[in-house]
This record gives structure tokens, sequence and C-alpha cells, in this order.
């Protein structure tokens, strides 16, 4: 089944906790089942997206790191 | 038995939402402390919390609109305001602070390191729903009027608001 992204959010260069309390923004926006990617360069991120993942219920498909950047696909809850 | 298990699951489920919840005391009003209180609120925000800040003594300063330079109604309440500036950016640095020098080495380095200023974190905290209450005893001895503070605010209250909102819920006084 391929993947339909709905949202791309580039977070890049932002800190804690920019780019968690963006994507829990631009969350709000989306209708159950879509489906978010989202940009970051913070390496505590990874840990963070996980966590918020399981405080949300929000399911993180996957998470990939391309030269530096992470990358998390979110399935809205 | 069934229904003892049954019923002990929904007891502890209405007890989780119930400490769901995040409320933080702040207190201070100095650059490193509202920091972290601002983080922490727009992150327990972002992970779906009920987050409220009781804003008392020292840590409504921050929450002065940045064109009001002196409050208060006597001399003492504006010699206060004189040696105290309100707004996000006049905040003191707790320790190393250098007569300011060090509050601006530090949001150089913030803006190196991609962090969300003050002001910016407080935007995004209204944002997402973060409960902001002024204290109304502090800001009658303080010398603060609702007009002095920053719009998006909750109405000012007192101890038992906080109290009654914080019972239960995870409680942090910064």
């Amino acid at each position: 089944m391929s993947v339909v992204i709905s949202k791309t959010l580039d977070l890049k260069g932002f800190a804690c906790p920019i780019p968690i309390a963006r994507t829990a923004g631009a969350m709000k926006e989306m209708t159950p089942g879509e489906i978010m990617e989202v940009l970051a360069t913070d390496p505590g991120s990874v840990p963070d997206f996980t966590a918020w993942s399981k405080a949300t219920g929000n399911e993180l498909i996957e998470h990939t790191v391309v030269d530096g950047v992470y990358r998390f696909v979110l399935r809205k809850r | 038995m069934k229904t003892d298990i049954l019923e002990a699951e929904q007891a502890l489920r209405e007890l989780d939402e119930k400490n769901d919840g995040l409320v933080i005391f702040a207190w201070s009003g100095e650059l490193d402390k509202i920091w972290p209180t601002l983080i922490l609120a727009t992150t327990s925000a972002a992970m779906g919390k009920p987050t409220t800040i009781f804003f008392t003594f020292w840590g409504l300063f921050p929450l002065i609109k940045e064109d009001v330079r002196i409050t208060g109604d006597n001399w003492m309440q504006k010699m206060l305001s004189v040696m105290n500036h309100g707004g996000t950016e006049h905040l003191k640095l707790s320790k190393m602070n250098f007569g300011g020098m060090g509050p601006a080495m530090m949001k150089k380095l913030a803006k190196a390191h991609g962090v969300a200023s003050p002001h910016e974190l407080l935007d995004l905290a209204k944002s997402l729903g973060v409960k902001m209450v002024p204290c109304q005893m502090t800001m009658d001895l303080l010398g603060l009027k609702r007009e002095d503070l920053i719009d998006g605010l909750e109405e000012p209250a007192g101890a038992t608001t906080a109290l009654l909102e914080a019972s239960g819920a995870q409680t942090l006084f910064i």
C-alpha cells in the first residue's frame, strides 16, 4: 500500500520544542487517517517524536535520517 | 470478580484522565526560568494535555506589553517597574547577568541554535491552547493592571483557582 502524504512540514534548523509544537498545531488541521511528513534537524526530535506519537496516538509510520535531516511520517489519529 | 476488575480499571482510567494535565506556577520572571516554563507548557499542550500556567509575583513581569514602561499607582510600585523592566525583551538571567551582557549573549546563542525566543513561545503557547492565568493578588500588590498585560490571557484569578486546576495534575513551581 502506497502512502499518500497530504502535508509536509519543514522544521529544519529549529530546536526543541518547535518541531513537536508546530507538528501538533498542524496536525489539528488534518483529518483522521491523513499522513503528514515532518523534516527536522534537531537530534532530540527522534526520541521526542516517538514519545509524542505514544502520548497522542498519532502513529509514527516511519522515521529515517539522511544527511542529518530527520524525516518523520505520521498518520493522524 | 470480573466486574470488580472492570470497575477498578474504570477508576484507574478516570484517575489517569484527571492526572493528565500540567500546571506550572511561574513565580520567577528571569529569562532562564521563563524559557523552560514556556518550553514545557507548549510541549505539554502539543502532547494533548490540558496545560495551565499560573503567573505570580516576578513571573508577571514578562507578561507586560512591550509598549508599557512604567506601571503602578504609587511611587513604590512605579519604582519597582523602573528597576524591573517588564516584557519578554528585557528579562535578566538568574546568574551571569553581567548588567545585560549575559542575556544578550544567551539570545545570540539561542538564535544560532534555532531556539525560539520567549516571545515566540508565548505566541505558540496561546495558539496551542495553553491557559495562562495571571495572579490577581500579586497584580494588585505590584501595581499591574489587566491592560498592562498582553492579550490572550485568562481572567486574573487567585490561589484557589490555581490549586483547583492543579488538583491531580502534574505541578511545577518555577
